[in-house]
Parts: C-alpha cells; structure tokens; sequence
C-alpha cells in the first residue's frame, strides 16, 4: 500500500455514531503507524441532521477531504445519506450501506426506490442491516459498530488490530456487545 | 508521543508546552474547541470565557501587558467584534508575546459570512502566521511567540475550519516556561494618546519592514522542491488541496504570509513560465504579487471565489473540466430545533399571534424553519434589539407590537445589553425576549457570565436579566417559564400590547443538558385526536402525520413530561404520558 492513499468517507444522521467509528478507524490506521487525517464539521445542531466524517490514510497524506469521484469505500449508515454522498465514491469504488431508513424531519413517508438509485451509480454495492445485526449484538446503538466491521473487512488489517482499538475507545461494560457487533458486521459482508 | 489532534486541539497544547499563562475566548465555531482544551491544562494555564470577543481581546492584552504569553481565540466574526483592541494594539506584544487566534469558516458551516481574516493582519499592520496542519498548529504557534517577543508585536495565527476540526498526527513535547517579565510603567506605548500614537505609527512602519526581511528566510516560508516546469504558491489548507491537485508540483508554502515576503516570491515565480496561485476565498498572496509588478500567475481569474476549496475544485479550476460527479437530489436533512427545546414555545406563540420577530445568532436561529417561521432578521450577534427599535422609529410606535427582539442569553450577555439601555434610553416600545436556556448552547454548552460557572469550573456570580433591565430603565422585567405554553402566550400578549418597552425572560434549560429529567415519549389517543394539526405547528420532530393524517409521537425522540408542549396545544387533551398499566 506504499504511497496510495486508501480514502473512506462515512456518513449517516447525526445521533448514530458516525464519529465513533471514524475515530476508531483512525486510531487502527495511527497505530500501524501510517499518516492518517481525518476530517469532520462540529457546529450546528447535529441532531437529526446528515453527518460526514472522510478518513484519509496511507505513508503521506496532504487534504484532509476526500473529494468527489476519491473514495476507495463509502460506509452510509443510513440508506438515503448513501445516495446523497454517491458522488464522492471513485470509479470502482465500494458502497457498504446499512439498509435502515430514518425518515427525515418533516417528511411524511420516506422515498421510494433508493436501493435502485444507490446501485444504478454503485454496482458494487452492498447492503445489510445494521440495526438488526446491532440488536442481535445486544444493543440498538451498535449499529455503528456493525457497519465498522463491515468496512473493516475490505482495509487490510487484522482483526486484532481492530479489536484492540475498539476496546480502547468503548465504554468498558460495553466492550462485549460492541466486539460481538463488529464480528457480525464483519461476518456479514465476508460470507 | 505521536497523537491525533484537531488544530484547535493543537492550539491548546501550543499554548501548553509555549510556557502560555493567560488565555481567553467567547466561543465560535469552528474556535470553541481552543479553550475547550487549554482548560485541560489549568493548573499550568489561567483561562476564561469573556463575554464577548472584544473583552477577551482586552483581558489577553492586559496579560501581556502583565508580562506573560497571552492567547485569544476568536471565530472569523468575533474578530470584527475586537476590531477596535485590534487595530490600536499593533503597538503591544513586547512585554509577554501575543498571540490572537482567528478561525475562519470558509464554506459557512455554521457562520453568516466567509469573510478572509487574513487581511486583518494586513490592515492592522501585524504578522500573520498560516499552518496547514495541526502538527504546524502546534510547531507555528511557538515561533508565532517568539516573533510577538522579538519584534514587539501581536501575532495574527489563522485557522480556517478544516484546520481546525480536521485531526492529523501530531509529535507532542513537554512545556517550556517562560520567564515572566517585569510590569513597569511606561505610557510611551501603552497609552495612545495622538503624541504617542504618532510615533509609534512610525515605529510600526519600520517594524513591518524587519518582519518582512525576517519573513524572506523564514523557515515557515519554504520551496518544496518538484517538477521544475510547474510552479505553485499556496498557504494554510489551500496548500494541502494544492499538493494533492499538483502532486509532482514545485512549491512555495507560505507560513508567515504576512509582511509578505516579496523577494522570495519573485525569485519563486522567476523560475516558472506560469505560476499557479491557489487560494480559498480571498486572492490575498495574489494582491501582493500583482502589486509588485509580478504578471506571469494565474489566481483568481480561475478559482471561485465563494466556498471551500477541495482538490477536485483547485484541479478542475486550472483544467477547466467539471469531474465533481452528478448528485442526486435527495430530501434535504436540515438542522432543526432538538425535541424538547425550550425556544419551541416563543416562535409557536409568535407564530400563532401573526407577530415577526428581529432575532440574533443561536439554535433559535433555528425558528426561521418551517412550520415556526417566526423571524424576520438575523444579521450578527447583538443586532435583533438595534433592528427592532429601528423598524419601529422607522414604521412607528405601533409596529412595535407586530415586532418583537428574541436573543438568546450568551447572546444577549455578549452584545444585547447595550441595545437593551438604547431601547430604554430612547423610548421605544420593543419587547426584548431573552430566550434563557442558561448556556451557549449553539457551540456545544459553554458557560457565560448567566451561568454561574466559569471555564475553570468555579462557581461565581451570576448575572440577573430582571435586576439589570430594571437598572437601564426598562420597567416591565419578567421571567416566564418557557415551558408554560399559556404563561409564554400571556406575557407576548401583555408586552406587546404595551406603549412601553419590556423584557420577558424565558426560562427553560437547553434540552440535551436536561437529560436526566427526560420522561417516557408522550402518547396520542389516536381515536380522540382530530388531526387539526396544532402539534405539528410546534416544528418537533418528534411528531408526524400517520396514514390518517393524524398526530403519532416517535418514542426515540420524545423528551415526555419535561417539554409537554404539545399536550398542552392540543384542544382535545389527547397527548398525555403514557398510561403505566
């Protein structure tokens, strides 16, 4: 992976844990000791609001943004924000989605045919969902830990390398759910 | 220790192992972050929150002038709110080196210009410093000190939101004291009355010029060696979008743009046919080269001059190709008011009595969405009381109770309470609300001087709306409980309705810092309700339209019994906590 950059650009609706797993993503690249940037917009009230966080890593990164047409992976915790963010994903890119719909405020129904959409643009395109692989974990907020092992499965690194980082950023009496979470996640894109 | 920081984490720990004393703020986004973390460090470093940024700019000043390194942070805005310190303090920095933190917010992400600080430095005479990274955050912000203490000067570090948000590795050290020096009088620089601020404009002048020969071979100013046909000059996180456009480039980075070192660029640009000048938002380093007769650059004719730039943007702007990709139109996911917010109660009440609103900078920005639709003017911090008392000598007396100013607390403590004695002292009639969740709550929960709290954590005094209305003249002060849907209507009606201006405090805490007086979500007796749609007036995006148009509550959003706004709108008393059976 010498001089190439791997570009990862996460997104979803503010409350589900999008930093968390960019975080951890980060810490796993910084430990292997790669050049790592990883960039975020704090600000306006996030609630319910659509969330990005790009993750850029290799031997020397320079922007901290993905551009558009640059993401090796685009991992959509929410399937609309998927097709929002579609254009940031680079000619034979991946899309990892988590089938889980969150109509947003104000909206009375959600749209129609997204999954059409996403994979007409993205063919290699991935759904599964989250939320009940989450619940199945033991908890519903692991979703972002479920997507985590999804995408982790296509970076290249090892699975305890992954399993460390999480236990160190997740509250202790969550460590277990959240492990489980990411062997599920995993699990469900590697089969 | 190799670490991830943001830039305004690097800030922090700059201003720790600086041997920094004294720091000061009002929060801003993308700045709020700065003093976040040298808080970490307060047994090393005294900080505050000011009211606002000219205060902190005046409390920072006054360190230096106490001999010790100083740091004030601002966002972009807050900088025109010290403009005044500002430009007369270009003669201060020699006794403890300061330095003035701008974060600027190209692409607004939550700011109401772009404006580009950099020429703030320019017009105010002083030096300024651009990292690109937030390892340069940290190794910059120490020769930014060195240059205050050497030349005698403030020192203008700019970050731009990029910088500041995005986490990059850094290398950290250890802190480094530094000797605090002396105070003794000496009015020749520190009071500016015209026979001394003659002189030192000369000496400014002078001094601008040794920075600049200084800035000439600086190492912050640096040619990055590359392909020697393409020549590139950039500065802050325009040169990492650059290096990434052009990576085989031969570049001229500039740290310390300002006094711009023009002899090294003309050298620079002598080397190419063409030299590529890449810049987000302003074409400052462009204006300095033109000036000096240089004509072989390409800047601005290319780049836009509105939003962020990115890679993608700097490549296609000189390709002149669009390969920004198609998007798709998807539903807009905007920022709303969170459920449970204690402004909902003002804009609804507005909403349904036909009154608009002047309003100001906060989440009850937030109440110009629909269905609220309840403010007419948000222009900057402090403005909405200015703006009513203007409408009204403008359209007259009576337009006052169409017209009422809603300011939040921070905002209100920031730059309300002149305009607040200006209404009184000019008789208007304005009904000024103090929307009081008792935090800045737009930046991420930041006490302020109607907290009782400071940055540090100690309990103080804490300013009374009521008591200080009373003192400015305004006769008719109440506090009401935003919560009660009927006291919030009762006391808009009763203010407005009067010839005389009054201040209503709405009081009710910020809802995600109430989260242990959440109760179980709110039900709707869906056979009573009789979808007439005052609920949804509310704008809670907890509540929605079922298939047969009529109100259901979202269990994950609902905050219960600590809002209960909606049940007490409904007519048909078919909202209500859930039954326990």
């Amino acid at each position: 992976m010498a001089n190439k950059t791997t570009d990862v650009f996460i997104c979803g609706v503010g409350g589900q844990g999008i930093l968390l797993a960019s975080e951890i993503l980060s810490d796993v690249a910084l430990a292997k000791g790669l050049d790592i940037k990883k960039s975020e917009v704090h600000g306006m009230a996030q609630r319910g609001g659509s969330v990005v966080s790009h993750v850029r890593f290799g031997e020397t990164i320079y922007s901290p943004v993905i551009a558009e047409g640059e993401a090796d992976i685009l991992a959509s915790f929410e399937k609309m924000e998927a097709l929002r963010w579609i254009q940031f994903v680079k000619p034979g890119g991946k899309v990892i989605v988590n089938s889980q719909e969150i109509v947003p405020s104000g909206m009375e129904t959600y749209p129609p045919a997204i999954d059409r959409k996403i994979t007409e643009r993205v063919p290699d395109t991935m759904f599964i969902d989250a939320l009940k692989l989450a619940k199945e974990a033991g908890h519903l907020r692991a979703v972002n830990i479920v997507m985590l092992g999804a995408f982790s499965h296509f970076l290249g690194f090892s699975e305890d390398e992954w399993k460390s980082a999480i236990k160190a950023r997740v509250p202790e009496k969550t460590i277990e759910i959240n492990l489980k979470a990411f062997e599920l996640g995993r699990a469900a894109v590697s089969g | 220790m190799r670490v991830l920081l943001s830039g305004n984490e690097a800030v922090a720990r700059g201003c720790y192992e600086h041997g920094v004393k004294v720091a000061t703020a009002y929060p801003g986004t993308p700045s709020t972050e700065i003093l976040e973390n040298v808080v970490k460090y307060k047994d090393d470093i005294y900080c505050q929150w000011s009211p606002n940024e000219k205060v902190a700019f005046e409390v920072a000043m006054g360190a230096s002038f106490g001999g010790v390194r100083t740091l004030v942070a601002m966002k972009h805005v807050g900088l025109n709110v010290a403009a005044d310190p500002l430009m007369t303090s270009t003669s201060v920095g020699g006794d403890g080196g300061f330095v003035i933190v701008t974060a600027d917010d190209p692409g607004m992400h939550s700011s109401q210009n772009e404006q580009d600080n950099r020429y703030y430095a320019k017009f105010a005479k002083i030096p300024l410093i651009e990292p690109s990274d937030s390892q340069e955050v940290l190794d910059f912000l120490g020769t930014a000190y060195e240059i205050s203490e050497q030349f005698g000067t403030p020192v203008l570090f700019r970050l731009t939101t990029r910088l500041s948000h995005a986490k990059t590795p850094v290398e950290m050290g250890t802190r480094t004291e530094v000797a605090q020096k002396e105070y003794v009088k000496d009015t020749s620089f520190r009071v500016v009355i015209p026979a001394h601020a003659r002189k030192l404009h000369v000496k400014v002048e002078k001094r601008l010029e040794s920075i600049r020969e200084y800035a000439e071979t600086s190492p912050l100013n640096k040619v990055i060696e590359g392909d020697p046909k393409v020549g590139v000059i950039s500065s802050g996180i325009s040169y990492q979008y650059a290096h990434d456009a052009f990576p085989e480039a031969t570049f001229l980075k500039l740290g310390l743009s300002y006094p711009f070192p023009i002899e090294l660029a003309r050298k620079f640009c002598a080397r190419f046919e063409t030299v590529y000048v890449v810049e987000e938002n302003e074409p400052f380093i462009e204006e300095f080269l033109r000036y000096a007769g240089i004509t072989n650059i390409i800047g601005r004719e290319k780049s836009p001059a509105c939003g962020e730039l990115n890679q993608r943007i700097v490549r296609d702007s000189i390709s002149g190709e669009d390969t920004a990709g198609e998007k798709t139109s998807v539903s807009p996911r905007p920022p709303v008011l969170c459920p449970g917010c204690p402004h909902r109660s003002t804009f609804y009440t507005l909403n349904r009595l036909k009154i608009g609103s002047t309003s100001d900078i906060g989440c009850y920005t937030l109440g110009v969405m629909p269905p609220l639709e309840g403010i007419d003017t948000c222009i900057c911090m402090g403005a909405s009381i200015g703006n009513s008392l203007g409408m009204e000598k403008a359209i007259g007396k009576e337009f006052a109770k169409k017209m009422v100013a809603v300011i939040g607390d921070s905002t209100f403590v920031h730059s309300g309470m002149t305009g607040l004695a200006d209404v009184a002292y000019n008789k208007g009639a304005t009904t000024v609300i103090v929307v009081d969740n008792s935090i800045t709550a737009m930046t991420g929960h930041q006490d302020h001087a109607g907290t009782g709290t400071t940055l540090m954590g100690e309990s103080t005094t804490k300013l009374d709306y009521i008591k200080l209305a009373e003192s400015v003249g305004v006769k008719d002060a109440r506090r009401v409980n935003a919560f009660d849907m009927e006291a919030v209507k009762t006391a808009i009606k009763e203010a407005t309705g009067s010839d005389e201006a009054t201040l209503l405090v709405m009081e009710g805490p910020c809802a995600l810092q109430a989260r242990s007086q959440w109760g179980p979500a709110l039900v709707v007796d869906s056979e009573m309700c009789t979808a007439c749609g005052l609920c949804l007036r509310l704008g809670c995006p907890a509540i929605s339209k079922d298939e047969n148009g009529k109100a259901t509550i979202n269990p994950l959003f609902c905050v219960g019994e600590f809002c209960s706004m909606c049940a007490q709108v409904c007519p048909v008393d078919c909202i209500a906590v859930p039954d326990k059976s």
